[in-house]
């Protein structure tokens, strides 16, 4: 049966990670005919920060900025009625997302507005059960088995979910999809099997929707963002973010609104395909494996880049657990060291800096010197041509016991009048003790890993109501 | 005529993007144009950028192609110092390893007579 011929999807990405371009997400619906607004917020650290947020307040842990901009998208929603927006905003918490969300559409006249939170992949409560079930959480890279002790640790562990659950979202007819931990990619793939009605063994076209996805994932890496054009690239500070058609035989074009900085070309998108990947022949989400090394691009003019010949395999039978444990605290301070013996007078501070924490009684699980300008970014691969007049000294330490770290952040403003001369920078202030993390990656089973998947759509009206009774009552989620 | 001991920076050839997972370091490598891509196909191998980045204690260095790209992905392991977070470098996530890697000497295209013209 020939399948039904469906318009092509446009779907724009406006944010890469948290902290990225707040006014991006308007410019992108003002600027394009869109069908699917995007909207990727969670890096791998990102999570525990909000699981800091999360244990400060049961009903934060989310990204509080998506419920702003949601209130400036209002007005384009109303004129856009076939818009939709689909997210991971939810973080460590899509029911608290969806419940302000709700409020905050509520309040402006929108509480008829479906909105879904898709939940499931957080499954720290679970780690210790699976522990004593032996389950094998071994960490992806070390192979190290994970002992109670780390499990106790645990700041978040979620697994990346897959499309399924944002496509049970948009058929249940929401409008707005927050979800917690999906593959990125999963945010472009999810649209594209609700509108296309793509099998979920259709590997071919859910590769194709993945590699979309990727492309647009992070924002304007795409249209010209750490471009080697960067120089010759028009208004990068006006920067347009992207957008992909996806067409019912996988085929997809990149582009970006018109009239808006950087550029789409061959270049853009072919460094972007390879960004932070690993084997291309298997680019593992949890949807599909696809596979890159048949792609084809080609320019179709201005700012228009096919992508076409994607290739997919099986999705695989376990999901990847993405941890973070709380790991003791670490400090880093930055002065400006001048001079023509710039590179030795920086070193000595930093070791002077270090010698006086130890001195104080302190020693210190871990510290590192950088000059940065004497070529210690990728430490001793490339030595400036001669030696520079100015370094920037980078002083930087770990330790499992917050009172080290904190000596240490008080031993750098001596060196104003203890140090060598010609350093500068105390204005700064000191540094203070950051909670340090460290990231557990593991691969579970996915019967395991969905067992809890879960999709929740109430109008913005409901999840309003919702929001005020559950505030209302003291300190729960 | 230029002798066969010269070299260009891979910069001449290629463009790069890189980027972390965990420990590793990705640096996509991009040819300017296919006989670009030919050369460093012989010449940018997996022993030359494990010698290149070894002052940093890399591990071991996988070479992945995509011919219809002209490009090729490098995976380097142990590149991060641990990793985003636990990494104490100024560039925990290998952001700039891209760049520096555009350093890394190639020999001269132009210096070997049986390749067509090269950027």
């Amino acid at each position: 049966m020939p399948p039904e011929t469906r318009p092509p999807l446009m779907i724009g990405n406006g944010a890469g990670f948290w902290g990225d371009n707040l006014d991006a997400p308007l410019a992108l619906v003002r600027g394009a005919a869109l069908d699917v607004l995007t909207l990727e917020y969670l890096a791998e650290l990102t999570m525990a920060i909000l699981a800091h947020l999360r244990d400060q307040d049961p009903r934060a842990g989310f990204i509080d900025d998506f419920p702003n901009l949601l209130a400036r998208l209002v007005p384009e929603l109303a004129v856009q009625p076939a818009l939709r927006i689909v997210t991971n905003a939810g973080g460590l918490n899509p029911i608290w997302c969806a419940r302000r969300c709700g409020s905050v559409l509520d309040g402006l006249g929108q509480g008829a507005v479906a909105l879904a939170a898709a939940t499931g992949d957080d499954v720290k409560s679970r780690i210790p059960g699976w522990l004593a079930d032996g389950v094998d959480l071994a960490h992806l890279e070390t192979g190290q088995p994970m002992t109670a002790a780390i499990a106790e640790k645990l700041a978040a562990a979620n697994v990346y979910l897959g499309a399924r659950s944002i496509v049970r979202a948009l058929e249940d007819g929401a409008r707005i999809v927050t979800t917690g931990r999906v593959a990125d990619a999963s945010l472009t793939v999810g649209p594209a099997v609700a509108h296309f009605g793509w099998s979920w063994d259709d590997w071919d076209r859910l590769a194709a929707a993945t590699v979309a996805g990727h492309l647009i994932e992070c924002g304007a890496q795409v249209t010209g963002g750490l471009s080697h054009d960067w120089a010759s690239l028009p208004d990068l500070a006006g920067v347009g973010y992207p957008t992909v058609e996806i067409h019912q035989d996988g085929r997809s074009i990149v582009s970006k609104p018109s009239g808006t900085g950087g550029k789409v070309d061959l270049s853009t998108v072919a460094e972007q395909l390879l960004y932070e990947i690993d084997d291309p022949a298997r680019y593992r989400t949890p949807d599909v494996d696809a596979d890159f090394r048949g792609l084809a691009l080609e320019q179709w003019g201005p700012d228009r880049v096919e992508v076409s010949h994607a290739a997919g395999r099986p999705r695989p039978d376990r999901l990847k657990l993405s941890a973070v444990y709380r790991d003791g605290w670490t400090a880093s301070g930055m002065l400006a060291v001048v001079g023509r013996d710039a590179e030795s007078k920086a070193r000595a501070a930093g070791r002077i800096v270090l010698e006086r924490v130890k001195r104080s009684g302190h020693d210190l699980a871990e510290s590192l010197v950088e000059c940065l300008g004497a070529g210690d970014v990728a430490p001793g691969v490339l030595r400036p041509a001669s030696p520079p007049f100015e370094v920037v000294l980078r002083v930087t330490v770990r330790d499992p016991n917050r009172a080290a770290v904190e000596r240490f952040c008080r031993e750098l403003a001596p060196l104003v009048t203890a140090g060598p001369p010609g350093i500068a920078g105390y204005a700064a202030g000191r540094p203070s003790p950051r909670p340090a993390f460290a990231y557990w990656p593991a691969l579970v089973p996915r019967a395991l890993a969905e067992e809890h998947v879960r999709v929740e759509t109430r109008s913005a009206a409901d999840w309003a109501r919702e929001f005020e009774r559950e505030s209302a009552r003291p300190a729960s989620s | 005529m230029s002798t066969a001991s010269e070299v260009v920076r891979l910069g001449a050839l290629a463009r790069t993007r890189s980027g972390d997972k965990g420990d590793r370091s990705n640096i996509g490598v991009v040819a300017v144009d296919p006989a670009a891509y030919a050369w460093l196909e012989r010449h940018l191998t997996e022993a030359a950028v494990a010698a290149f980045f070894e002052p940093m204690g890399v591990g071991k260095v996988t070479r992945y192609a995509i011919p219809g790209l002209w490009a090729f992905n490098f995976v380097i392991d142990h590149a991060l110092a641990g990793g985003a977070s636990r990494s104490l470098r100024i560039d925990t996530q290998g952001k700039a390893l891209g760049v520096v890697m555009l350093e890394l000497p190639i020999p001269d295209p132009h210096a070997d007579m049986s390749t067509k013209e090269a950027p």
